[in-house]
């Protein structure tokens, strides 16, 4: 952990809010930082400046204001124009040209064409070459996830930058800091402080009755064969059913002031594709992966970077200490499919050989809430959706469920994004 | 050759005839696979299952598999095989996991005949047994491969793969008990169906996935692999431990690979990504593949040799749906294409050079090569003469020997190192180059240095040369101590004098390059007027009358008074404030006579260099006469500059654009420029002048060129106590705790720069070494060393 610490912080000059968060899985630490720092720092095709305004803009489409914040500032340290900073249309025409691709990426990747790529790589003196948007598209879905990340874990602002020193109600990170000051990481007691009312009783219950369901999918799994179109259905039902999995209280989000600027189009949210009357083909796994057709396009066009994620991808899917809050040798591999399944399912991303029935079984209602808004719309995450599921769960282990949560909605982004480049591409 | 080309093959009976075709498929295929007796092909796919007949111009829809009224997902078909002893017996694995097998002897419409639910995931791959008739293996997703009887109900052995998950199973065809199966961390094993509980042998074959393999159907031991690290392996499992006996390196991850049958060393791929084509390597040519079919529009993801005893046909299924079948005889033959021809230096400047031997035929009249001019290098493979190798075989190799001597490039690498390129007056830098090209030998180049000389450091500035001489001898008493002080302190309390003195400096910071026997006027053209002919003109009109005699004093006294000028480049002053130097013009009038007395001092020396170069006055006299600014020559010069390069002698080029800078600079287009500096430091690379390379990379001003130097600029360290290289941060050792640099004058770690003596390896800050330095010429440490710091 100190080492991780140390190369964070001789790379970036600072050890963020982020890092200290992440850390209670070092082992992902490590490849997130690898990445990160390959993508921002090292040899490819963007220039510097490029790379950090395009993570402003990807930050900005969430109104992420804490890596906003972090990167204006590293885009000024490597020489960026300030005037930029007042808003796309000051930018280049090139980056504007990106914008298009920023949004319909962030909130419905979905829709992405190849009609979008060409418009891209084919604009005159502005065009993007493929190499330059693989690497643009990386740094977009890295920075969408990050700010997803950022939400869902109530990362507070740096210290130097606004509202770093002002008075929070306590979120994760500053748990955090106590965690690690105090080399203690069980937080059960300020758990059940911070939870207040619940009763543990209760709570207990919630996780025995996971494990039950766990088992009980585990046993029968052989006995109880659905049948082919029922598995299929079920797989609408849940596309459809996640939709309507939102949060009644829309709490006024704190006002980012200097993010707004980025924004062109603040009417374009997520917006569920089955509502919208327009048909869109569920994206099916098996014929276009990450692991076969994803890797080799990236390492292509962006060589190592495919490796790196692809590392990352692995750890954040298979990490995992067979731990369920106060259990041990716990099996949870089933439950770490369930959500990142449910997560491509709510990008219409269907695997086949996956009985979707057991999303329902295994996630409950405010846990998909929850699921939903981080992925969906970050910004509207609130502590009381983060303390509300899973009550009885450590911390780490909430962190581990958001690092499900980005990396597969980082995968489902670059999948689509992918294809798209390569259907323009054939 | 004729497309479409028939071919007709008689294979112990049987009879292969056939074309070149394509048909449409109504979706894109997955796989394909090949009915035993070569008539028949059934591909599959998502949404489509069907068999079709190879008919001698087309291949004709025979059976859609795929019945029903809602198609379930068991049809989804990631993979697809024919059973090779039955004809009746068809397999499928599909995406959700089940595998399927199909009877095509059943009466029905549905000939669906057994359905095993016991993968979890995706099936991958399914592969029947060579020989024995109800073996079938599958290999999955979950990380599991299982073996069915297809009489029972279920699987009999169930083989762990430890969690990764399965790519390909393949039944070895000569051992009856063993198959190989790849997967996505990339490991090959080996297991015999006997034995579930473990595997007989593992190996990494590649990085990533192994997407495929294919056991040699003559060859008893060897498998090939193919993986997303675009390699395709062959491994020899013979030994004790698998030996990867070839490698072809393709240019996308490999989808499927297949051995060529009666061809030992072919082999057919495809790709999964990117690439649309399928080649056939011979695995023994690495580097060009032997046959390249193009039909497909997408990626191919299925191949198939039709016959295993024919190696003509080929059959491909691929995402764009279509269904070709590929004639060996029509494909495309890279080879062809490709010049086979070879360039090298020997160690002594000899060069060979190989190439086919009817483009070396036509030139006649060389001498033979010491006996084996025509050594056919291309038949050191000792290749099977039944191999079709196309015109390869053919190769002349001609050795031209170099001269004695006259492939020396001394007079390069001398030129490049004595070369001053900068930091001193024009006239000096010409006069220096002109001087080093004549000893050795180079009298048109020396030549030219000195033309550049008289055209740049014309006779029009030398009154002012004179003057500033002159100025330098008034305030002599000042000049040391400017050496000594920055000049920011001391600047309100120096008269007039010193400050035009200081104003002098400054302008030549400004223009290192800048010929600096020069003159308050050039000075000043270059602070305030870009056009030089004003200043020019005014000046000659001051001074007409003395110029001969001041022309020829100007060389010699720029060299005899220079160093006095010259001052440490930090030291000087900032731009602004020189704000206030008198103007030119009065200086010039103040100063007009005082030079005469140095002048004529110096009379006599001065007229060395004149004997050498007769060229010299005359052209100094035609300069003087039109009164021509250096402008009017840049075009010249520029000239002069392009014919050196296209002579090859880059190094003139660039020396030269180098120390005129801004004179020539702007004439010459950007590109060219930067072609002359990337042609001349690579020369100079390869004659290992580092340092002379890098000066030039720091004195050009191509952005390109002067970026060369900033890239891979990390420097690594190793620890001085242990020698392991220190990786995570540069002043303290991982290994063995200990701080690498200490600072011999504070004793503490030094972290930004350090300096050291290489005469006793001790050092510490920079500031504390220089300081140190300054009061003792001791060594800090203690050491003894009498250290010097330059």
């Amino acid at each position: 952990m100190h080492t991780l610490f140390a190369d964070s912080f001789a790379a970036l000059g600072r050890l963020d809010n982020i890092t200290l968060v992440m850390v209670f899985h070092p082992q992902y630490l490590e490849s997130f930082l690898k990445t990160q720092h390959y993508l921002l720092q090292m040899d490819g095709p963007l220039p510097l400046h490029y790379r950090h305004y395009i993570g402003i803009m990807a930050a900005a489409r969430h109104q992420c204001s804490y890596l906003v914040n972090l990167h204006v500032n590293d885009f000024l340290h490597v020489g960026g124009d300030p005037k930029w900073l007042n808003g796309l249309e000051n930018a280049p025409q090139k980056l504007q040209n990106l914008g298009e691709l920023n949004k319909v990426l962030a909130h419905r990747p979905w829709l992405i064409t190849k009609e979008h790529i060409e418009g891209l790589l084919k604009a005159e003196e502005h065009s993007w070459s493929l190499a330059e948007l693989v690497h643009a598209v990386v740094l977009l879905t890295h920075y969408h996830s990050l700010a997803s990340f950022t939400f869902g874990c109530g990362i507070s602002p740096e210290i130097h930058c606004d509202g770093g020193h002002t008075f929070r109600p306590p979120s994760v990170s500053n748990y955090c800091f106590c965690d690690i000051t105090n080399g203690n990481h069980s937080v059960d007691e300020m758990q059940v402080n911070s939870a207040g009312n619940v009763s543990v009783s209760d709570s207990f219950f919630e996780v025995e009755a996971l494990m039950e369901k766990m088992r009980q999918l585990q046993e029968c799994r052989d006995e109880e064969e659905a049948s082919q179109e029922e598995m299929a259905s079920r797989f609408e039902i849940e596309k459809r059913e996640s939709m309507f999995v939102f949060s009644s209280d829309d709490e006024e989000a704190t006002p980012a002031r200097d993010v707004s600027r980025h924004f062109e189009d603040t009417s374009y949210g997520y917006k569920d594709f089955s509502r919208h009357g327009m048909h869109v083909p569920t994206f099916r796994v098996q014929d276009y992966c990450w692991e076969d057709h994803g890797y080799s396009l990236v390492n292509r066009l962006y060589p190592d970077v495919g490796q790196l994620i692809d590392e990352k991808f692995h750890i954040a899917y298979n990490l995992t200490y067979n731990t369920m809050a106060m259990h041990k040798d716990v099996d949870t591999s089933m439950l770490r499919r369930a959500i990142w399944n449910y997560i491509h399912c709510m990008f219409g991303i269907r695997y086949d050989d996956y009985d979707y029935g057991e999303i329902n079984q295994l996630l409950d209602r405010s846990f998909k809430v929850y699921i939903k808004t981080v992925v969906c719309t970050p910004e509207k995450v609130t502590k009381r959706m983060y303390d509300s599921f899973w009550r009885q769960f450590k911390h780490s282990e909430k962190v581990h469920v958001n690092l499900l949560l980005i990396e597969a909605r980082m995968q489902a982004e670059l999948l689509y994004a992918l294809r798209a480049i390569t259907r323009y591409m054939t | 050759m004729e497309k479409m080309s028939r071919v007709t093959t008689a294979l112990g009976g049987s009879v292969l005839t056939g074309r070149t075709m394509h048909c449409h498929l109504d979706a894109p295929a997955n796989a394909i696979s090949v009915c035993r007796d070569a008539a028949q092909v059934v591909v599959a796919g998502r949404s489509i299952f069907k068999i079709y007949a190879i008919e001698e111009e087309q291949f004709v829809e025979k059976l859609n598999l795929r019945v029903g009224r809602k198609p379930s997902l068991n049809l989804s078909c990631a993979d697809v095989v024919w059973h090779q002893m039955d004809e009746n017996l068809l397999a499928t694995a599909a995406t959700n996991g089940v595998v399927v097998t199909w009877n095509l002897g059943r009466p029905s419409r549905n000939k669906q005949d057994q359905l095993f639910t016991e993968h979890k995931r995706t099936v991958n791959k399914v592969c029947f047994h060579p020989t024995e008739a109800h073996v079938l293996l599958s290999g999955s997703q979950d990380g599991f491969m299982k073996c069915f009887d297809l009489r029972r109900k279920d699987s009999v052995s169930t083989f762990s793969g430890q969690s990764e998950s399965v790519r390909d199973v393949q039944f070895s065809i000569r051992d009856y008990f063993t198959f190989a199966s790849t997967f996505e961390n990339g490991n090959v094993q080996l297991w015999d169906i006997r034995r579930p509980d473990r595997c007989e042998r593992m190996f990494t074959a590649h990085n990533g996935p192994v997407f495929c393999c294919d056991w040699h159907p003559e060859d008893r031991g060897w498998l090939a692999t193919g993986g997303r690290d675009k390699m395709v392996k062959v491994w020899d499992m013979t030994t004790h431990r698998a030996k990867e006996v070839h490698c072809v390196q393709t240019i996308a991850s490999v989808a499927r690979v297949k051995w060529r049958p009666e061809c030992r060393h072919h082999l057919a791929t495809c790709s999964m990504m990117v690439d649309h084509n399928i080649y056939v390597w011979d695995v023994r040519r690495p580097f060009v593949p032997a046959a390249m079919f193009e039909e497909h529009r997408d990626v191919t993801t299925g191949i198939a040799w039709r016959h295993p005893h024919d190696p003509s046909f080929l059959l491909s299924g691929s995402k764009d749906s279509t269904l070709c079948q590929h004639l060996f005889r029509d494909a495309s033959q890279p080879v062809e294409r490709a010049n086979p021809e070879g360039l090298c230096y020997g160690l002594f400047g000899d060069l060979a050079f190989a190439a086919k031997e009817s483009l070396v035929a036509t030139e006649s009249g060389r001498k033979p090569y010491t006996g084996d001019r025509r050594h056919p290098i291309f038949f050191k493979r000792k290749l099977d003469p039944a191999e079709p190798f196309a015109g390869l075989a053919s190769s002349a190799l001609s050795v031209f020997e170099m001269e004695p001597g006259s492939g020396s490039m001394s007079w390069f690498v001398d030129t490049a190192e004595r070369y001053a390129l900068a930091g001193r007056p024009l006239a000096e830098l010409c006069d220096h180059n002109a001087k080093v090209a004549r000893e050795l030998g180079r009298n048109q180049v020396a030549q030219t240095w000195t033309m550049l000389r008289i055209i740049y450091c014309s006779p029009g500035l030398v009154p002012a040369t004179n003057l500033n001489h002159s100025v330098g001898k008034g305030s002599s008493c000042g000049l040391p101590l400017m050496n000594s002080f920055n000049l920011k302190d001391m600047a309100p309390g120096l008269g007039s004098e010193t400050r035009l003195d200081r104003s002098k400096g400054d302008t030549r910071s400004d223009t290192v390059l800048l010929d600096s026997s020069a003159t308050l006027i050039t000075n000043e053209d270059n602070e305030e007027t870009e056009g030089s002919d004003v200043p020019a003109d005014y000046l000659l009109g001051d001074v007409e009358g003395e110029e001969d005699e001041l022309y020829l004093l100007d060389p010699e006294h720029a060299h005899s008074e220079e160093p006095e000028y010259v001052l440490p480049q930090e030291a000087f002053p900032l731009r602004h404030e020189i704000v206030d130097t008198p103007p030119g013009p009065e200086h010039l009038q103040d100063k007009a006579d005082s030079p005469h007395v140095s002048g004529s001092e110096a009379d006599a020396a001065s007229l060395v260099p004149m004997d050498s170069s007769f060229s010299l006055i005359s052209v100094s006299h035609a300069l003087y006469d039109s009164r021509l600014p250096p402008d009017f020559f840049s075009a010249l010069v520029c000239d002069m500059l392009r014919f050196y390069a296209e002579q090859g002698d880059v190094q003139m080029a660039v020396s030269v654009l180098i120390v005129l800078g801004e004179r020539v600079r702007k004439d010459i287009d950007e590109q060219t420029q930067e072609h002359w500096y990337t042609s001349y430091i690579d020369l100079l690379q390869r004659f290992c002048l580092w340092n002379v390379s890098n000066q030039v990379v720091k004195l050009s001003t191509s952005r390109a060129i002067s970026c060369l130097n900033q890239a891979s600029t990390t420097l690594h360290v190793n620890c001085s106590h242990c020698k392991r290289p220190m990786s995570s941060r540069g002043w303290i050792c991982d290994r063995c705790h200990r701080c690498a640099s200490m600072c011999a004058v504070c004793h503490h770690v030094v972290k930004g720069l350090f300096v050291w003596c290489q005469g006793c390896s001790h050092g510490g800050h920079l500031q504390h070494i220089m300081k140190w330095l300054e009061g003792s010429s001791h060594c800090p440490a203690g050491c003894g060393h009498l250290c010097e710091y330059s």
